[in-house]
């Protein structure tokens, strides 16, 4: 393939994702500037592979280069374990979606309208639960799409879901416990 | 359905992926229990929260800008050409050694070189790439890298660690190259993989360099009978830097 195929190829096909693969950058290493340092490693390496990238759709091809970018740069930067791999099979789906969790009061729950609050809890998520949330609730992507991204099963993407949201919803009543006892 | 199960399969059923006959049993279920529709309330609140007010970041345009200069900087290097095309070199070389003149007199290339090493070491580079092949000993620790070729080779590597001048030791590896067994320490420039080869010496004096080629530059040299060959994707003057520091003299213990 000549080379102005491949680059007109990559603005055709990469480019518009962009905005995707820097959002799901920005959340897993939270900080605008790594961001910007992971996602145009990425797309350099997207451009390099362009080759392989045949028939199957290109975002998440894409964002998997970016994750695993991501990664890479986390297992550099940050202590392994914020992204030590989780154990799926010792979860329990049941047990995190049934529990106290579902008697949450709908004051405690309606207060979740607070943006400074949903970030804050989304960025406390660790690693691996607060992809699946940034690639599911934000990107939109169907579980098929995860699955192939984290290269993990389907049935693994929905229980890291399941454990992510039970995991937002206890932190949010401890987060509002919190500030209630402190009034 | 009891109420476990129910709960189970909310959220496959929020996200659309529950087969028709089970969310119809589902929905009956909800229709009849207070407790898990509230459940189920709850959870579509934290779908509609995270959605309506997390921050969904976009790309700045100067990310957009350094992406299409990337673009436009790697597409020449991608002819066809392996090492050894070196009349497409002529231009490149001369426009490299007065940039080179900025960077340092002593390190600038007597010659562009041509080998099969230098496509054996990039190939070896690119090898280590691959997921769980970089590094055999995980350590910034010289003092546990160096031991640790002991026994392994018959030669034993110089290690340091460069962190404070920005280029991380990151641990170390047996590798093969030319058939023998070599040691290979593993860097890092920020996003960028280093690897040094240090293997037995072959007399070449000064240094070496190829490249770019496929986007890796290689530089090769000797060190007290041992020859080094640097690897990477790194900007060619910062792996030249990278090799000036290699090539000082160790500070005094």
């Amino acid at each position: 393939m000549r080379d102005g195929d491949q680059t007109r190829r990559f603005e055709q096909l990469v480019l518009p994702h962009l905005d995707a693969a820097y959002n799901l950058a920005r959340w897993l290493t939270r900080n605008p500037e790594d961001a910007e340092d992971v996602v145009q490693e990425a797309a350099l390496r997207a451009f390099r592979y362009l080759a392989g990238l045949r028939g199957e759709s290109a975002r998440p091809w894409f964002l998997t280069i970016v994750r695993q970018t991501c990664y890479t740069w986390l297992r550099n930067n940050r202590p392994p374990a914020e992204v030590r791999i989780l154990d799926d099979d010792g979860f329990d789906l049941v047990a995190a979606t049934a529990g106290d969790g579902g008697d949450t009061p709908e004051a405690q729950v309606s207060r979740i309208e607070d943006r400074t609050l949903v970030n804050r809890l989304l960025a406390g998520l660790p690693v691996p639960l607060r992809e699946v949330i940034v690639l599911r609730e934000l990107e939109e992507l169907a579980y098929r799409e995860i699955a192939e991204i984290l290269a993990v099963p389907i049935g693994t993407v929905m229980s890291r879901l399941s454990r992510a949201r039970a995991r937002l919803r206890a932190d949010l009543v401890r987060d509002l416990g919190d500030a209630g006892h402190g009034l | 359905m009891d109420c476990d199960h129910a709960r189970s399969q909310l959220p496959l059923r929020l996200d659309g992926a529950l087969a028709p006959e089970a969310a119809a049993a589902l929905d009956d279920h909800l229709a009849r229990c207070p407790s898990c529709r509230r459940a189920c309330q709850d959870l579509q609140t934290l779908s509609a929260a995270l959605r309506g007010h997390a921050d969904r970041f976009t790309a700045p345009t100067a990310l957009r800008s350094r992406v299409l200069a990337d673009l436009a900087a790697a597409a020449p290097r991608r002819r066809p050409a392996g090492i050894g095309r070196w009349s497409d070199f002529g231009l490149g070389a001369a426009l490299a050694a007065s940039v080179m003149l900025a960077v340092n007199l002593t390190l600038a290339p007597s010659r562009p070189p041509a080998g099969p090493m230098a496509d054996q070491v990039i190939s070896a580079h690119i090898r280590s790439l691959m997921e769980g092949h970089l590094i055999d000993i995980a350590s910034a620790d010289r003092h546990t890298v160096k031991p640790w070729f002991n026994g392994r080779l018959d030669l034993a590597p110089p290690v340091r660690d460069f962190e404070a001048q920005g280029f991380p030791l990151v641990g170390g590896r047996l590798d093969v190259l030319g058939q023998r067994p070599v040691a290979a320490l593993v860097y890092r420039r920020r996003l960028h993989v280093i690897n040094l080869f240090v293997g037995p010496g072959d007399g070449t004096a000064g240094l070496d360099e190829t490249g770019p080629v496929r986007g890796y530059t290689v530089l090769h040299w000797n060190d007290g009978g041992l020859a080094c060959w640097l690897v990477s994707d790194v900007e060619r003057a910062e792996l030249i830097a990278f090799a000036r520091l290699l090539r000082s003299p160790p500070p005094a213990q």
